[in-house]
This record gives C-alpha cells, sequence and structure tokens, in this order.
C-alpha cells in the first residue's frame, strides 16, 4: 500500500523521484524494493500528484467532519477493470476504472469523493503503457472532482495476468434525504434513459479487430454523477437510477422489475440505438439491448415528473438524448415487455452466459 | 440501417397482416385444426421471436419452428468428438462462437476451454487458415457446421489451403444438408403441416428447383423467405393464398437474394471438395440418410476425422428430452416435461435449447407469455 495522504497543514513531504529508464515492466518492480518504489514513483505518484498527495502511509485518512459536510450515509463500493484491449476509441482501462467506480457511487445518490488503485501489472508490459494510463486515470479524476488517495502494486509472471488489471474502490457521501433503490418503482413510473445504447460493447469488439470493421464506434464512457445530481436536484421522484454497464439495459430492467415487483413494458421504437451499433449487432447477432454502456444511465420517476426530469437530464452534456422508454405496469411482475416496432410483443430476459466476454 | 429498415416498416406490417386476416377469413371456417406452417430455418425462427410475430398473427395460424439450427441438430457424439480434438496437445481447434456452449456427454467446448484447451473463436473458417498459415508449429482444426449456407465456404477454404500448401490445417466436417431432413419430417407418420417457410440463406446456393419434391410429391407449397419481419408476414401470406386457392407451388419471396438456380460457383467448390455420406446423426431427429457431407478422399489430407483418431461414440439423447417431437411440430415447447424445468438456456438438456435459433431457447427466451407462465408457475 502506499498512501497518497492530504497533509494536515497542506504542505507536502515529497521524496525523491526518479523516473525509472527501463522500458518495460519485470519482476524485479514487483520486489517490493527499490525497483517497485521507482515503478510507482514514475508511474502512479507523478500522475496522481496534487498539493495534497504525501505518499507516507500505509492508508488514506479522512476527517469525518468533512466527509458529514456532504451527507448523512457513506457509500463504499470496488469493481475490477479486466477490459481487452486496454486503449479503445472513446477511452482506455484507466478512464474506465475511475468512471465505473465513480457511476457506481453516484447512482445511489453519492457525491463522489475518493478512489484507491490497485493494479495487477504482467511482466513485459511497457512502462511507456502504464504511465499513459495513470495519466487517463488522473485526468478522468481530476475532471470528475474526486482524488485517488492510495493504491497498491503487484506484477506477476508473463500469461498470469492479460497485460493490466486495474481494481477502484470508491468512498462517496450520500445527500442527505436522497434513498434511491430498484426496488422503489411502482406501477404507472416511466422510465428514462441519457441516450443511445450499446455504444461501449461495440467500441470494445470492434477495437478487439476480429471483424476488421471501420465502423467508428466510440465507447461512452464518462462519470455521471454531476447528471445525476442534476436529476435529483431537478426532480424528487426519482425512484432509482442505474447505469446500464454489463447485461445493457436489458439486465437492469429485469433486476428492478424483480426488486419491484411490477411488470415493465418498454417500447422498441422509444429506445435509442445508434444505426451503427444497430448494424454492428445485426452482422454479429447481437442484442443491442445487452450490449454494455458505461456512460448510460437507466432510472425511473414518477409519471407527472417525467417530463421535468428528462428537461434536466437533456440540459447536461452529458444527457442530451435523454428520453422516456417505457413504464411499470402492474401486469406480469417481474417480466420485462418490449413492444416491437411491428406491435408485436416479445419477453426481454436476463442474458443466459456471456454475450461477450472482458469488455470492463 | 438502409436498406433493412424498409423491411421492418410497420404500416406494411399493418397492411399484410389485414391480407393474412382476410384469407384465414375465408379458410379457417373450413378446418378443424389450425393452418400449420413451419419454418425450417432457425434464422427465421429467431426474427419471429425477435420481432414477436406470433402475437400479431391470426390464432388460426400456428408457426412450427423447424429443425434449421445447425448447432441445435449437433448430436452430443459429435460435441464429445470436437472436445476430443481440442483437447489433443498441439492443437487450436476453432470454432463459431455459438458451438461453445453446446453440451457433449462430458462438457462444452467452453468447459475444455476453461480446463486448458486452446479453443477459439473465429467469425470465418478463412481465419482459422490464416491462424494455421500463423502457427506452423501447430495443427488448427476447423469445427465446420452448418446447411449449404456456411458449406461454400468452408470448401473454399479448404481449396485455398491446398492452393497455398498449408499442410497443419484440416476440417472437422459436420455440415448437414437441408433436403433429405425436410423429406424426413414429411415422411413422419404424426406430421400435419400444411406448409413451408423455406430457408433463404440456403437457397442463396441451391437455389429453389431442389424444393420441387415437396410440391409435387407431397403436395405441399413452400415459400422460400427472407429473414426481415416482413419478409416473414409477406411469405406466410403467400402460402396462405397458395391453400386457399387450392395451389402446392414453390415460390420465391426472397428473389432479392436467391436466384432460382442458386449460386453455381458455390455448389462447384462444395460438390469438389464434399460428398454425401450414407447417413447422418441428428440430435432429436435421429439418424437420416444422406443429410450430411464428408470431405472427398482426393482432400483427404485437410479431415480431421481421418488425420487424428476420433472417438466417434454415438451417445443418445437424454431419455427426458422431446426435442424430436418438437422439430416435428407435434407438441409445443412447453409440452416437453423438461421445459423450463431441468432444460434451461444455461442448462440446455435438449438441442432446442442450445442456441437461440432453437424453438424452446426462443420461447423460453422471448416466448409465447401466457404459455410460458403456465409452464413456469406450475413448475
Amino acid at each position: 500500500m502506499t498512501n497518497l495522504e492530504t497533509a494536515e497543514n497542506g504542505t507536502t513531504r515529497r521524496r525523491r523521484r526518479d523516473r525509472i529508464n527501463v522500458p518495460t515492466v519485470t519482476l524485479a518492480h514487483g520486489g517490493g524494493g527499490k525497483a517497485m518504489r521507482d515503478l510507482i514513483d514514475d508511474v502512479f505518484v507523478s500522475a496522481f500528484d496534487n498539493p495534497s498527495l504525501a505518499p507516507l502511509e500505509d492508508q488514506a485518512r479522512f476527517y469525518l467532519a468533512d466527509l458529514a459536510g456532504h451527507g448523512d450515509r457513506l457509500a463504499f463500493t470496488t469493481d475490477s477493470y479486466v477490459v481487452s484491449p486496454l486503449f479503445f476509441p472513446g477511452g482506455d482501462i484507466g478512464k474506465l476504472a475511475v468512471c465505473g467506480t465513480i457511476n457506481d457511487l453516484a447512482v445511489g445518490g453519492a457525491v463522489p469523493l475518493y478512489l484507491s488503485c490497485g493494479a495487477i501489472i504482467e511482466e513485459g508490459v511497457e512502462v511507456d503503457t502504464l504511465r499513459k494510463i495513470a495519466r487517463s486515470m488522473a485526468d478522468a479524476a481530476n475532471d470528475a472532482g474526486v482524488q485517488i488517495v492510495t493504491g497498491d502494486t503487484k506484477v506477476v509472471d508473463r500469461g498470469a495476468c492479460d497485460k493490466l488489471f486495474l481494481n477502484t474502490t470508491g468512498v462517496g457521501v450520500i445527500r442527505t434525504g436522497i434513498d434511491l433503490a430498484a426496488s422503489n418503482v411502482e406501477s404507472g413510473d416511466v422510465f428514462l434513459v441519457n441516450g443511445v445504447l450499446g455504444d461501449h460493447g461495440a467500441a470494445i469488439l470492434n477495437a478487439r479487430g476480429d471483424m476488421a470493421l471501420s465502423t467508428p464506434i466510440e465507447s461512452d464512457c464518462a462519470a455521471l454523477h454531476d447528471l445525476i445530481h442534476s436529476l435529483l436536484d431537478a426532480c424528487s421522484s426519482v425512484r432509482f437510477v442505474r447505469d446500464a454497464t454489463r447485461g445493457g439495459l436489458a439486465t437492469v430492467l429485469n433486476e428492478v422489475a424483480e426488486a419491484s415487483e411490477v411488470g415493465i413494458q418498454i417500447q422498441e421504437d422509444k429506445t435509442p440505438i445508434r444505426d451503427e451499433v444497430k448494424g454492428f449487432c445485426e452482422i454479429l447477432g447481437l442484442d443491442p439491448l445487452y450490449l454494455a454502456n458505461e456512460g448510460k444511465l437507466v432510472c425511473a420517476v414518477a409519471e407527472e415528473d417525467a417530463d421535468k426530469a428528462l428537461a434536466a437530464m437533456n440540459a447536461h452534456k452529458h444527457g442530451r438524448g435523454s428520453v422516456a422508454i417505457g413504464r411499470a405496469v402492474a401486469e406480469r411482475p417481474g417480466r420485462v415487455v418490449m413492444e416491437t416496432v411491428f406491435g408485436g410483443r416479445r419477453i426481454v430476459d436476463m442474458l443466459v452466459g456471456e454475450q461477450l466476454p472482458r469488455i470492463c | 440501417m438502409k436498406y433493412v429498415d424498409e423491411f421492418r416498416d410497420p404500416e406494411k406490417a399493418k397492411f399484410l397482416l389485414r391480407e393474412i386476416d382476410k384469407i384465414v377469413a375465408a379458410i379457417a371456417s373450413e378446418r378443424d385444426r389450425p393452418i400449420s406452417i413451419m419454418e425450417v430455418c432457425g434464422g427465421h425462427t429467431h426474427s419471429i421471436f425477435k420481432y414477436g410475430i406470433e402475437t400479431i398473427l391470426p390464432d388460426a395460424i400456428e408457426l412450427i419452428h423447424g429443425p434449421g439450427c445447425p448447432v441445435c441438430v449437433l448430436p452430443m457424439g459429435r460435441v464429445d468428438d470436437c472436445v476430443a480434438l481440442a483437447e489433443m496437445p498441439n492443437m487450436i481447434f476453432t470454432t463459431f462462437g455459438d458451438a461453445m456452449r453446446v453440451p457433449g456427454s462430458r462438457k462444452s467446448l467452453m468447459q475444455a476451454r476453461a480446463e486448458g484447451a486452446d479453443v477459439r473463436m473465429v467469425y470465418s473458417p478463412l481465419d482459422a487458415l490464416e491462424l494455421a498459415r500463423q502457427n506452423p508449429e501447430k495443427e488448427v482444426v476447423f469445427f465446420g457446421l452448418g446447411f449449404e449456407t456456411t458449406m461454400p465456404s468452408t470448401a473454399l477454404t479448404i481449396l485455398q489451403g491446398e492452393a497455398d500448401g498449408i499442410s497443419n490445417f484440416s476440417l472437422f466436417c459436420n455440415h448437414i444438408t437441408i433436403i433429405p431432413t425436410i423429406k424426413a419430417i414429411l415422411d413422419s407418420p404424426d406430421l400435419q403441416l400444411d406448409g413451408f417457410l423455406g430457408p433463404g440463406h440456403v437457397s442463396m446456393v441451391i437455389g429453389t428447383d431442389p424444393y420441387r419434391f415437396i410440391s409435387e410429391h407431397y403436395k405441399r407449397p413452400l415459400v422460400v423467405a427472407g429473414f426481415e419481419p416482413l419478409d416473414v408476414l409477406h411469405s406466410v401470406w403467400m402460402v396462405l393464398k397458395q391453400i386457399a386457392e387450392g395451389r402446392a407451388e414453390i415460390e420465391n419471396q426472397y428473389n432479392r437474394i436467391v436466384p432460382d438456380d442458386g449460386n453455381n460457383v458455390a455448389l462447384e467448390s462444395v460438390s469438389k471438395v464434399f460428398q454425401l455420406r450414407e447417413f447422418f446423426e441428428w440430435r432429436g431427429l435421429g439418424s437420416i440418410d444422406h443429410s450430411g457431407v464428408r470431405v472427398r478422399d482426393a482432400y483427404a489430407a485437410y479431415d480431421a476425422e481421418k488425420k487424428f483418431s476420433v472417438p466417434a461414440i454415438k451417445i443418445a439423447d437424454p431419455k427426458s428430452c422431446q426435442c424430436g417431437e418438437v422439430l416435428k411440430g407435434v407438441i409445443k415447447p412447453w409440452d416437453c416435461k423438461v421445459f423450463g424445468r431441468a432444460c434451461k438456456p444455461e442448462t440446455p438438456l435438449g438441442a432446442l435449447m442450445v442456441s437461440s435459433e432453437g424453438a424452446c431457447a426462443a420461447y423460453y427466451q422471448y416466448g409465447d407469455i401466457e404459455k410460458i407462465h403456465e409452464t413456469t408457475d406450475a413448475a
């Protein structure tokens, strides 16, 4: 553990940082000695650097009073990132690791504050690759107003992991009076999404190059906390918010239908999917409703608040393209039914097994 | 989505549905059972469920979901052979992704991969040939699967491999052919079919002539159909019109893709590389004469069954499965004793629960809501 802690008086005690001059990571960098410290300093500490950063202790420390200013409950979450390839149109594993964990905090109504960064590195990875990814994490964290305050690095034998796996754990504070849960949805509530679905899954699959398509699909990877707080400010009847990551929209809706014991009816012609993604799915036989997103949320609000909520979402840069896709009904609790463009109906079930491995 | 949306136009669908209603109203009163139309191809089954087409057709029409999902009809013994090949040392075993989960008697290819076998998903047999080129010290086997639709690409890959002198590539051939299978279904004594939607992609290769026996000998109409929802509705209407007019003909709804005499270049490559087997075993249907192909002796060096020793043990279908009856339309998926209970998409027992093109998996996933509820509620 290397602690990147806020010094009490705002001053920072720095140790001398050597830039390592070998091109690739070796097992020596995981040995716990000077080589490891140099790697951590060069790659992570220098990227996450800020005036309050001082790698001294084995843990980050925060004043409870500072936390309490944001709300009345802590939110705490963790996620691991194993995406392949490490870099893809619209992002990279570092941006994903920061935004993904921020979103897991934010969908609970939390203000995200601190992140950890655990890195498992395969020997042979280029140090420049790590520098780029750490820089991307720092940029994403800065943009989102969160700090990466503690971390850990391990180097493993070639083949024991694939280049780089990241874990980020996040701490946030939930605003007083906010209680979002998948079990809160009532019959009549309206479901909203903040834009086109499936971009991340399609972008990753395309970036793997298996298909050799030149389709310009970018991942939608983005931190959604600011959008969510705009929504919560504008609308008091938000029942739940979820980010539609692995398993896509279909999985979130099924979880909500089960937890709230309502039926959910969505309309195919109202569900926004980019033409390129539709075409991509058509070729590969995939269903875009199950494709992963990394910057898309699903929420439900009371029917009378739907317009207000949509207006607030559409006013935000990550919410342009927000639409209502369907509603909760009393019939067939636990089931998600889609009305097709044809006027036919079909069940949208939970995904069986994996549609695509290692997308996040 | 140019070129596709026009085949999904809801207004045109409404028009077709009104026309279908008119014909059904005219002929249904003279009948004591529903009008049964079988879609032979799994691609149609998938479209029918994806767009909820069954839910908008009149009740008097019953769609029977036929045997046209090559993954579904693959017998367990052949999957065991795949696993045995994949687990050989120095082997890269390549397959289309949807065959990964098909259960063998011991394990699926996906489990074999988890246990260390080098199993790789490819999108085309040419990708497998490329892997062989890149890994000259390894053996690369391609799991060839599918009807006449995929046969030409496999045949051309073998011809390409031969031309390039690649000796570490071979084919585990499980290609099957649709005509003997339709005939076997028509010969089944418990069958009550009024017409067929013919497979669009297969017909793109073989044309429409090979279906003549269906109209001439069995007096049933067949309409070669495209895969978009409007194609399916249009083809259903064409079958109904034939029934109403007392005709039994082979018609081609999918003529924007399917030439009546097929694709001669593709057919030539197929007959150059493959020959009919005496018989081939189908999951759910049993052994059907001349329903599979194997690699000709001239290309034996590319035949994995000759190059390696595969167990080739026949494994009986699980006793509880009624896939055969479902395939022939004798029972509906939810009438099967294990449907939705022991047999689910995540743990398939029967062939039809394996792939999303299988009738049972389609019903389970997208299916007829009331029926599934009755079944799962009773469970």
